[in-house]
């Protein structure tokens, strides 16, 4: 699933993060005077799954959402791969990307969202075939046959021609996971996808992701307050407080010896939830 | 221009801010006693109230000003130009008005309502100390863009020979023969005098908006500048 | 002077060709509105200050000035520019761009109803501005303004009267040359206002059943 290609090969000097398919570096985001990201560095190598967990307002959800470009860091620079995701190399300097250039670079990245985000003016199939024909340039065939397997995948193969509103909450996420996925992403961005989903609606989404995790080697980033999929699904986890990782860890050692007592705190508090 | 073309402006302005007060006044009260009528408890009164608004909603201000000035003294009732400009407007905008009445005591929260009946009130004190200040309130920019809907029609009295502001640019039109300049500067007149209005009605708003403890709406500066951030 | 039903009945063939020439005049200037609505309703969100900014500007200047002066200022003023229309074509084109402004506030409302995961669901499936316009945001901005959309044909269609002023032949027209001929101002008068007042009911009455139509399109 994953595509290799990247259009240009910057210098290795460009931040010394050879291997690291995301890289944060020096990442700071204030909203008025809350500072939601302070300063922050790190790095997703390719295949990895790593989760972020924290407490709400601690900058998880705004990590994901700068990687989709759906927010903008106020300082600091985001890598995909050898590409700068705000920026643009030209004869040596750093410059403001244009709108070319992220599009670009943004299309190895997809996110599922919290909300699922379906449009609801299109029918199942064409909500997962409208981004590879228009975006990727699939003939309408290939990227219905391409839809018709993934959304067998999410067992929704019979519900092709429902309207989203027509379908459960559960059923929307998976229809969204299966859009996401037709996009063939480099990375998948996970923002909270079972937070609004009853918990038997939450499992069978999860379910999916737990297949996906195991059969495919795409890059996940994942924001979830679901603690036992954390654990099955990661490589890492990365525990944010007020904007700073203050804990990265494989999943065992970070919920079963967290060292910070903050994260101690909140494993207690999110046991305690639920 | 010279003093006398300017001269007749001025009295053409004064005409149309006759017009749009006196007319937005005697709009006021239709508006108020057709919307409240078409609440009341009394069939008759209600389907008066309906058949009125409905009616001149439906019919052209134009064409009921045509009517006044050219048909009714031949049922032999005259009456002055400028009344019947005054009276096609209100009578026009009044019905627009009562829409707005209506829906503003409509959407007043019933729970408004059995409080004031808990409180014992009659049916009278409820509409006059509860329901109707509150509305009042939600009538407000309603009212402020009907306003500049009049404003707008008091120009249609030009076409019956009344000289407003139209008329008389028509008449500088005829004597300068710069018929561009001419109607650009109307126009950039008439945008005046709406905002003008706009701010007097957005004074109004912020005074009633805080009287209920309520923040208003942005101003037109406001809706101008702003674009929702969207992104992508 | 008494209502003469015999005048009167005599004058309705050609009231009602003046009747139809003030639907045409609607059908035609409804179109420009619809469109040059979404236009200014479009250009409104543009990122670029200078652009957003004067479209602003003119929308709000259209919106509260007269549509009567902007009548003459087409009719006296275009042709001395070297652009010829026909009095009709005119004033389509003057109720059109008046009607513009009011069409492209419902239109921003609808756009503005789109949640905003819609355009987020666009950017992360990278659609482009384009496309995310007119298979995303559109689609769904635009069934829910139909109604207030139709209640527009309803306000244009009792503006056409004005187009008495710069010599189109509608109904109000009619009437007006009906009483120079006979003397009878009564009987065209009343008659015009009959006719309109029915066919704006019962365009209301059709705004009413859209209405009903697109508030049952499906719940977003």
């Amino acid at each position: 699933m994953t595509e290799t290609t990247s259009a240009s090969s910057a210098p290795a000097s460009s931040g010394g993060h050879e291997g690291n398919l995301i890289t944060f570096d020096g990442v700071g985001k204030r909203f008025g005077d809350n500072v939601v990201l302070d300063n922050l560095s790190f790095g997703v190598r390719p295949g990895e799954r790593v989760t972020l967990i924290g407490p709400s307002g601690s900058g998880k959800t705004t990590i994901l959402r700068m990687l989709m470009t759906l927010t903008r860091p106020d300082s600091g620079t985001i890598q995909v791969g050898d590409d700068y995701l705000y920026h643009e190399e030209r004869t040596g300097n750093l410059v403001p990307a244009s709108e070319q250039h992220i599009r670009r670079v943004r299309r190895r990245i997809t996110m599922v969202f919290q909300h699922f985000n379906l449009f609801p003016n299109m029918r199942v199939l064409r909500n997962v075939t409208e981004a590879p024909v228009h975006v990727l340039g699939l003939s309408k065939e290939e990227a219905e046959q391409r839809a018709r397997e993934l959304l067998d995948m999410v067992g929704l193969g019979e519900k092709l021609t429902a309207y989203p509103t027509q379908l459960s909450g559960g059923q929307q996420q998976r229809v969204a996971i299966a859009r996401a996925l037709a996009m063939r992403p480099d990375v998948l961005l996970l923002d909270e996808v079972t937070s609004a989903l009853d918990p038997e609606l939450a499992a069978g989404v999860l379910d999916v992701l737990r297949d996906i995790a195991r059969t495919s080697d795409v890059t996940m980033l994942c924001v979830t307050h679901a603690m036992r999929f954390a654990r099955d699904i990661s490589h890492r986890v990365l525990m944010f407080d007020s904007g700073r990782i203050i804990e990265d860890a494989p999943p065992g050692e970070m919920f079963d010896a967290p060292r910070h007592e903050r994260t101690r705190g909140f494993l207690q508090s999110v046991i305690n939830e639920t | 221009m010279s003093a006398g073309l300017l001269r007749h402006l001025l009295d053409g302005l004064l005409v149309t801010l006759q017009l749009t007060i006196f007319g937005g006044a005697l709009g006021l009260v239709f508006a108020v006693v057709a919307g409240l009528a078409r609440l009341s408890r009394s069939r008759p009164v209600r389907a008066l109230a309906f058949v009125y608004t409905e009616g001149f909603r439906g019919l052209p201000a134009l064409v009921v000003l045509f009517w006044f000035v050219f048909a009714l003294p031949r049922l032999g009732f005259q009456m002055l130009p400028l009344f019947a400009g005054v009276l096609a407007l209100a009578l026009n905008i009044g019905a627009y008005g009562a829409e707005v009445v209506r829906g503003a005591i409509r959407a007043v929260p019933n729970s408004q309502l059995e409080a004031a009946t808990a409180l014992n009130f009659t049916r009278w004190q409820r509409m006059r100390l509860v329901v109707f200040p509150q509305a009042l309130v939600a009538m407000v920019p309603p009212f402020g863009n009907l306003l500049i809907e009049l404003l707008k029609a008091t120009a249609l009295v030009s076409i019956v020979y009344i000289p407003d502001l139209t008329f008389q640019g028509q008449l500088v039109r005829a004597a300068t023969g710069n018929t561009a300049m001419t109607f650009f500067g109307l126009l950039l007149g008439y945008a005046v005098i709406a905002l003008a209005f706009t701010g007097f009605m957005r004074w109004v708003e912020r005074r009633a908006a805080t009287s209920v403890g309520r923040q208003p709406e942005p101003g037109l500066v406001t809706r101008m500048i702003r674009r929702r951030e969207v992104a992508a | 002077m008494n209502f003469d039903w015999r005048a009167a009945w005599d004058s309705v063939p050609r009231l009602l060709d003046g009747m139809l020439v003030a639907l045409q005049a609607t059908v035609l200037g409804y179109l420009i509105a619809l469109v040059l609505g979404l236009v200014f309703a479009l250009l409104r969100r543009s990122q670029q200050p200078w652009v957003r900014m004067p479209v602003a500007v003119v929308v709000e200047f259209i919106r509260s000035t007269p549509l009567l002066v902007q009548l003459f200022f087409l009719f006296f003023v275009l042709p001395t520019i070297g652009i010829e229309f026909s009095p009709l074509a005119t004033g389509a084109i003057g109720l059109g761009v008046h009607y513009a402004t009011y069409t492209s506030e419902v239109y921003r409302a609808g756009i503005d109803g789109v949640p905003p995961g819609q355009w987020e669901a666009a950017t992360a499936l990278n659609l482009s501005r384009r496309r995310t316009w007119t298979a995303v945001i559109l689609p769904q901005a635009v069934p829910r303004v139909v109604p207030a959309l139709a209640n527009y044909v309803i306000a244009m269609f009792k503006d056409t009267p004005q187009l008495t002023a710069i010599t189109v032949l509608e109904g109000l027209s009619v009437a007006r040359s009906l009483g120079a001929e006979t003397f009878r101002y009564l009987e065209p008068f009343t008659l015009v206002g009959i006719m309109y007042l029915t066919m704006a009911l019962v365009m209301a009455w059709l705004a009413r059943i859209v209405e009903r139509r697109f508030g049952r399109v499906r719940a977003v």
